[in-house]
């Protein structure tokens, strides 16, 4: 086989047969992908799933922390965990630019199949398509994932009150900054790195506590600033966010203050934002923070009557709106 | 040192603010709060990003003054480079400036047309895009004060040695100190002191505050852009205004020299002269401004392209003019938060992201407890 792709290797014929049969058999051919059937059949334990479906397009595709293939995986799966569902199955099709490297396609291909395999989610049906060079820009994804929703979960934001409390996972910022870092080619001896992972096993450790948890969200594009106001919004609360409470990666903090990037409006892809009853959110905290997933989890905040308002205490010991992201992240001139 | 905390330290912050609650408290009970101006708008953009006006006694005003240099640039200079884009001419820009409203258009808007407007993060990648398209005229939006001038004017003598031709520059150049003459003596404003910017003194040097400071007998303090910085400033205004006495207080001295940066004003001396300069919202002001000198001509756009900037027209309804000059807080705009917002500004002041009505939108809304 040549070292990259080819408009054949999409066209049905028998490079595309090769394809699938070198790089996708052997790495999800073990289960209803088997035989290659047109469509996946599925034993539903539960007559209450969760589906969601996602594309992903970053560039480059490959940076500190992980590449596409993991973002595929758990950016789809992450959706379902926030609702309270176990993912389960996914689908993956790729579109591919002719020239890739078979290389850097096995490497992420790689990838998906050892997140998937630890997230304990089958690949079951896929799809190849490959476009003529520059109609793509290396490789996009598209991944949909069904979960199996936990029925403990009864999570909406209407459900937020005065008093509950805000916690989040772990540090905040760090996929954005890191891709944003490995695009511009900013070479830091310790740069930022991207927290690209896994949400359901600390979905799973909050079980005990399900029915005080009000709402969960994972903060990607906007970040924790965008998800709170979200949240808040409508709502006769305000969120009061502590500043010097939120867990930040120093390396990212460097890059983000380095850019005049506000850290707070900056993507993360494997940190949760959870409100939950003020009983409960120790327990949560604590249980968060025996998995590996959430040993930086942290109490960040309090739920207040208010006007839907984010309300950020900022380290100074100011208070100040935490805004959502206006649109382009456009750089300071002076 | 670690520069991310050192200049944040809570605990210094909480001190600094009971020191000037009680400084403040000694000047007692006035008719009129202490009205200071930041000039700068990282300045207005790192008081409302750390919340800092919620940390003041309601005795001490601070006003956000005129310095952003993307919401001092007057429409018509956007009407001029929109017709340079819609000729066929290569434009360089900072971001800032692409939703800048002009008299009927944006660059923006020119660009979703098809104009070839290139967003650039530093004046050298004008430089190289020129370089790139030897064949096609590339012109660098060059607004800013001291600070944006500097870098500019060092792109543009490497332009002039390595003899690039297809380079030019459309100016609106602004300088600090002859805006803050003008604030001074505003009765409307009745300002008592004046917090001076950090980069932009870094170049022009705290000497550079001396006559504004001794004719108008007004104290002027010049800060970093730090959270304690900014409260070490105001605590500093403070002390002086109560020993009454008025002067250029260098507190930013980790980086501001007294004479400033004497390789960069050496450069802006040789390229630029000082010139009349129209401010948005404020009007034309003598010698407030910087145009080339007569053997850089060619590098001066106007010039080259034999470009007229008109005055042009701003929504009548728009308050811009008298947020910048502190006249009016953002709030008290009509379309404050209504037809005006960062995603579809109507005056330059919503636009940048320095830009008073920018950060009172999206730090203190309509007022937020302190």
């Amino acid at each position: 086989m040549s070292h990259s792709l080819q408009m054949a290797h999409g066209g049905g014929g028998r490079l595309s047969r090769e394809l699938i049969e070198a790089e996708i058999l052997p790495r999800f051919g073990q289960g209803p992908l088997q035989g290659l059937p047109d469509a996946a059949s599925l034993e539903l334990p539960s007559n209450r799933v969760a589906y969601s479906t996602d594309s992903f397009v970053v560039k480059p595709v490959e940076f500190p922390g992980g590449n596409i293939g993991t973002l595929a995986v758990h950016g789809t799966a992450n959706d379902l965990a926030v609702c309270g569902a176990e993912p389960r199955w996914m689908s993956l099709a790729l579109i591919l630019e002719e020239g890739l490297s078979l290389d850097l396609l096995r490497r992420i291909l790689d990838t998906i199949r050892d997140t998937a395999n630890a997230g304990n989610i089958q690949v079951v049906t896929g799809d190849l398509k490959v476009v003529g060079r520059g109609q793509c820009d290396a490789l996009y994804v598209n991944t949909s994932g069904i979960g199996v929703i936990q029925p403990a979960f009864a999570l909406a934001p209407s459900h937020v009150q005065p008093g509950d409390m805000l916690l989040v996972s772990g540090p905040v910022g760090d996929h954005g900054m890191a891709v944003l870092a490995a695009r511009e080619h900013l070479d830091f001896t310790h740069g930022p790195v991207s927290d690209t992972g896994p949400i359901y096993p600390l979905v799973r450790a909050a079980l005990p506590w399900a029915p005080a948890i009000r709402f969960m969200r994972d903060p990607t594009r906007g970040g924790v600033a965008a998800v709170l106001n979200e949240i808040a919004s409508g709502l006769p609360v305000d969120l009061q966010v502590d500043e010097s409470a939120i867990p930040i990666d120093r390396r990212t903090a460097a890059v983000a203050e380095l850019l005049g990037i506000d850290i707070l409006q900056v993507a993360c892809e494997g940190r949760v934002l959870a409100i939950c009853a003020a009983g409960a959110a120790q327990h949560v905290l604590d249980a968060w923070q025996g998995c590996p997933e959430g040993r930086q989890s942290a109490l960040i905040g309090t739920v207040t009557p208010g006007t839907g308002r984010v309300l950020l205490k900022t380290r100074t010991g100011g208070t100040r709106l935490l805004d959502i992201p206006a649109g382009e992240l456009l750089p300071r001139i002076c | 040192m670690n520069f991310l905390e050192a200049f944040r330290d809570p605990r210094m912050a909480g001190m600094l603010r009971d020191e000037i609650h009680e400084l403040a408290g000694r000047r007692g009970k006035r008719d009129r709060p202490l009205s200071i101006m930041e000039v700068c708008g990282t300045h207005t953009m790192a008081i409302s990003r750390n919340g800092i006006r919620s940390m003041l006694p309601s005795t001490i005003r601070l006003i956000s003054g005129p310095g952003c240099p993307v919401c001092v640039t007057p429409p018509g200079y956007i009407d001029a480079a929109i017709r340079l884009a819609d000729s066929g001419t290569h434009l360089v820009t900072f971001g800032d400036l692409l939703n800048v409203p002009g008299s009927h258009s944006t660059l923006a808007e020119a660009r979703s047309r098809g104009a070839a407007i290139h967003v650039v993060y530093s004046p050298t990648a004008a430089f190289a895009i020129a370089q790139e398209r030897s064949g096609t005229q590339v012109v660098f939006l060059g607004i800013g004060f001291e600070t944006t001038t500097a870098p500019i004017a060092a792109m543009v003598d490497r332009a002039h040695q390595i003899g690039i031709h297809n380079l030019s520059i459309l100016t609106a150049f602004k300088c600090v100190p002859p805006a803050l003459h003008i604030l001074a003596i505003d009765p409307e404003l009745h300002l008592d002191a004046f917090l001076c910017p950090a980069h932009v003194s870094a170049i022009i040097g705290a000497e550079a505050y001396e006559p504004v400071c001794r004719a108008h007998a007004i104290p002027c303090v010049i800060a970093g852009f730090e959270p304690l910085d900014i409260l070490y400033g105001i605590r500093g205004i403070l002390q002086q205004v109560l020993h009454r006495e008025a002067r250029v207080d260098n507190q930013y001295n980790r980086v501001v020299k007294p004479s400033g940066n004497r390789k960069a004003l050496d450069l802006l001396a040789r390229c630029f002269q000082p010139s009349d300069a129209d401010w948005r919202g404020i009007g034309v002001l003598p010698a407030s401004g910087l145009t080339f000198r007569e053997n850089w001509s060619t590098f001066d756009a106007e010039r080259r392209f034999d470009l007229r900037v008109e005055k042009g027209t701003v929504n009548p309804a728009c308050q811009c003019g008298n947020v910048l000059k502190g006249k009016i807080l953002p709030t008290a705009c009509p379309l404050f938060g209504t037809a005006c917002t960062p995603s579809r500004p109507i005056g330059p002041c919503m636009v940048s992201n320095e830009g008073t009505c920018s950060a009172y939108f999206r730090y203190e809304g309509k007022g937020v407890p302190s």
